[in-house]
């Protein structure tokens, strides 16, 4: 049996559900092949569900999907070893309806999700690995799966294969990734009753509080810390780029550890009960390390498409936005009786270009590369800082004066004016 | 040859934890798994399948969320999947459960008579082995319990052939249809569904079932009602402090291995000697 297609979706994540999704609404055949147990069965994310893109795809997500507690407060922490300094956002406009941002578990929401792709009418068939893509010369005609009789035809194939994106590698789409351009996160699910969790981060109801950390807990490595409040746990992690890892010969579980015994961060996940433990990799190389997007019968969406702003810790957003573009292209060219060429998939491009996806990617272009050689932002300003604060607080018979001296000293010390306006100029453009 | 398979959906045990405090089991997050005995069971049916073009019907009961278990039984091969789910049905021991069943397969047999019930030989998360011979007792069928291999189904005699693993050794047993087998683990390998039959379970209309469509007499002998089991405590055995210790000994003659031990015993617990010697006089 050969089943033909309008669109085949690989990968049930947060691109691939969005893609499946849009195109079974608008009335096109759809197949999505996932190669987990269940959809999410293999998806990891930190994980943080912005409202805005998914609003866009399923309106009145809020009905039905499991999610556990909308965000009311942003804390930014910089680490020392025994101190952190940090500024906090918090305000009751979060904490009215309809909500912005909310943490989830992604092995719940993802069943959730795929539940609407299914009713949505797309078939979806899990357990099966897209092994290799079907090709009529340049051009891709559908998939071959590891199970017999499992070669399927459709006008256009979705790669939404996640971070590794094989698929593509393999058939030369894309080349092999570089340790530089993906971060390594590992985090921890610990359990801990409602009652404790409100109590210790100062929230009710079914708000939450989010912690993004950074500074000494990464051990002088690129990369970020976080904490988030789910209903009844706490998630932790922390994620560094792979090649500092292998650098510096750090284990990921042993920089976790580590972080777990700050002494900020220890009495917050006390008496907790470790769940769940997880590990994945998250494409940070930004802008300029994206692959082609689309070609010949195919379309790349998701984390396969590198499609992620590591400075705004936003990934499964643009994954989402991206299966919905991605989505879009093809009922259109549907609608207008056109091929899934190249020539006609640019408009995807186009979609992307006039999106905030790739106004943001490019706003943050230089951003990984300045980090990469720049250490500094990492190691020795998170000191300076929490000295600078520790000093300024501390109230032990030293005048104003003096003290912001000292602290001007240390900042000369460590950097030179040089490397100091350097610095400052490498972050402008980072940021600008 | 009409077939029915009763499988179970059941939390995958092996990720399942005890509440350190409560001593509750906590279910939360643990992904269903159709019980791994039923499997084998289904896959010992599909090969009759295979041989003999039996028609393969699966059952189960369970919440509405069952249906994932029948969808994969199918995409392996059975023919039809029945899923009884009724609030009524909640809440039932092993005794309510081979009830409804039983209730189930007589109204199976309503359009296609069956030959033979296929059960797993108990669940991962009750592990009773109550359910199968329940079924076969309401029904009237032959009984074979831990069988580990068909060796021959004669369609005409209407007999089939078993080895039943028992203590001490193999039975082989002969009985009439129809019958109703629970089979042991580890006696096959359950095959890869092909991309068409996994479609074929996508799209398969199930049949769902209430306790009237599953043909219940008696109300009160299904869900919570018609089960006299009642759970009065669960705990998390303590672990033991005592361990285990090989004791090693240069021969391999049992006198010397016995005389190694004894001196052992004698050593770490003296009074013992004296007290055998007590007693011999």
């Amino acid at each position: 049996m050969t089943e033909k297609f309008d669109a085949i979706v690989v990968g049930a994540g947060q691109a691939g559900n969005a893609a499946a999704y849009t195109m079974a609404k608008a009335g096109l055949k759809v197949l999505q092949i996932e190669r987990g147990e269940y959809p999410g069965s293999k998806n990891v994310q930190g994980a943080i569900l912005y409202a805005d893109a998914l609003e866009k795809i399923i309106p009145d997500f809020r009905d039905d999907a499991p999610l556990e507690r909308h965000l009311i407060e942003q804390r930014v922490w910089i680490l020392d070893d025994e101190s952190y300094v940090g500024t906090t956002y918090r305000s009751n406009d979060f904490n009215k309806p309809p909500y912005n941002r909310y943490t989830i578990i992604r092995a719940q929401f993802d069943k959730w999700y795929s539940k609407k792709v299914q009713e949505a009418g797309a078939l979806v068939i899990c357990e099966t690995t897209v092994t290799d893509l079907h090709m009529d010369g340049e051009r891709v005609v559908g998939v071959k799966t590891d199970r017999t009789g499992g070669s399927v035809y459709a006008d256009v194939v979705i790669l939404a294969d996640g971070v590794n994106s094989l698929l593509a590698r393999k058939a030369g789409f894309h080349e092999e990734l570089k340790p530089k351009d993906v971060a390594l996160a590992v985090k921890e699910i610990h359990f801990l009753p409602e009652s404790t969790i409100e109590s210790r981060f100062n929230v009710s109801g079914n708000a939450g509080v989010v912690i993004e950390m950074a500074g000494k807990i990464t051990q002088g490595m690129i990369g970020t810390g976080f904490l988030y409040t789910n209903k009844e746990s706490l998630t932790i992690g922390v994620g560094c780029l792979l090649s500092d890892f292998k650098k510096q010969g750090i284990a990921p579980y042993a920089l976790l550890e580590q972080m777990k015994a700050h002494p900020a961060i220890k009495p917050l996940i006390e008496g907790g009960e470790m769940k769940e433990y997880t590990a994945h990799l998250i494409p940070e190389g930004g802008y300029h390390a994206m692959p082609p997007l689309c070609g010949e019968g195919w379309m790349i969406a998701g984390d396969a498409g590198m499609f992620v702003n590591g400075v705004h810790r936003e990934g499964s957003n643009l994954a989402m936005t991206t299966g919905q573009l991605a989505a879009e292209t093809v009922i259109e060219l549907k609608n207008e009786n056109k091929p899934c060429t190249a020539k006609h998939l640019a408009r995807y491009r186009a979609k992307l270009d006039a999106s905030f996806v790739m106004k943001d990617l490019k706003k943050y272009k230089r951003l990984p590369e300045i980090f990469e050689k720049n250490h500094q932002f990492f190691t020795t300003y998170p000191e300076l800082m929490n000295r600078a604060a520790h000093a300024m607080i501390a109230v032990d018979g030293v005048d104003k004066k003096s003290k912001e001296r000292a602290i001007r000293r240390s900042f000369l010390n460590a950097r030179s004016w040089k490397g100091l306006m350097g610095d400052a100029f490498k972050l402008w453009r980072a940021f600008e | 040859m009409h077939i029915v398979v009763c499988i179970k959906q059941v939390p995958d045990s092996a990720q399942i934890r005890v509440h350190p405090v409560t001593n509750t089991i906590m279910r939360q997050g643990v992904p269903a798994i159709v019980n791994p005995y039923d499997l084998v069971a289904l896959e010992e049916a599909l090969r009759l399948k295979d041989r003999y073009q039996a028609h393969v019907t699966v059952l189960t009961m369970g919440p509405p969320q069952a249906e994932t278990a029948l969808r994969k039984a199918l995409s392996f091969g059975a023919d039809e999947a029945i899923l009884l789910t009724d609030r009524a049905f909640a809440g039932a021991d092993t005794l309510a459960t081979s009830y409804a069943l039983a209730s189930a397969i007589r109204q199976i047999q309503k359009d296609m008579p069956v030959d033979l019930v296929f059960a797993g030989k108990q669940t991962i998360d009750g592990d009773t082995a109550q359910v199968g011979p329940g079924i076969a007792v309401r029904l009237g069928l032959q009984m074979l319990t831990y069988v580990c291999k068909i060796e021959a189904l004669d369609l005409e005699q209407r007999e089939i052939t078993v080895q039943r693993r028992a203590e001490g050794g193999v039975q082989v047993l002969k009985t009439r249809l129809p019958a109703l087998i629970t089979v042991l683990e580890g006696i096959n390998e359950m095959r890869f569904a092909t991309m068409p039959d996994m479609f074929r379970a996508a799209r398969h209309p199930l049949k769902v079932w209430d306790k009237d469509a599953a043909g219940i007499e008696d109300a009160t002998r299904i869900g919570l009602k018609g089960s006299p089991t009642v759970v009065s405590k669960v705990f998390a055995p303590t672990p033991r402090t005592q361990k285990a210790e090989i004791v090693q000994t240069q021969s391999d003659q049992p006198r010397d291995q016995a005389a190694t031990l004894l001196a052992k015993l004698f050593t770490k617990f003296p009074q013992l000697r004296a007290e055998i010697g007590r007693r011999a006089s």
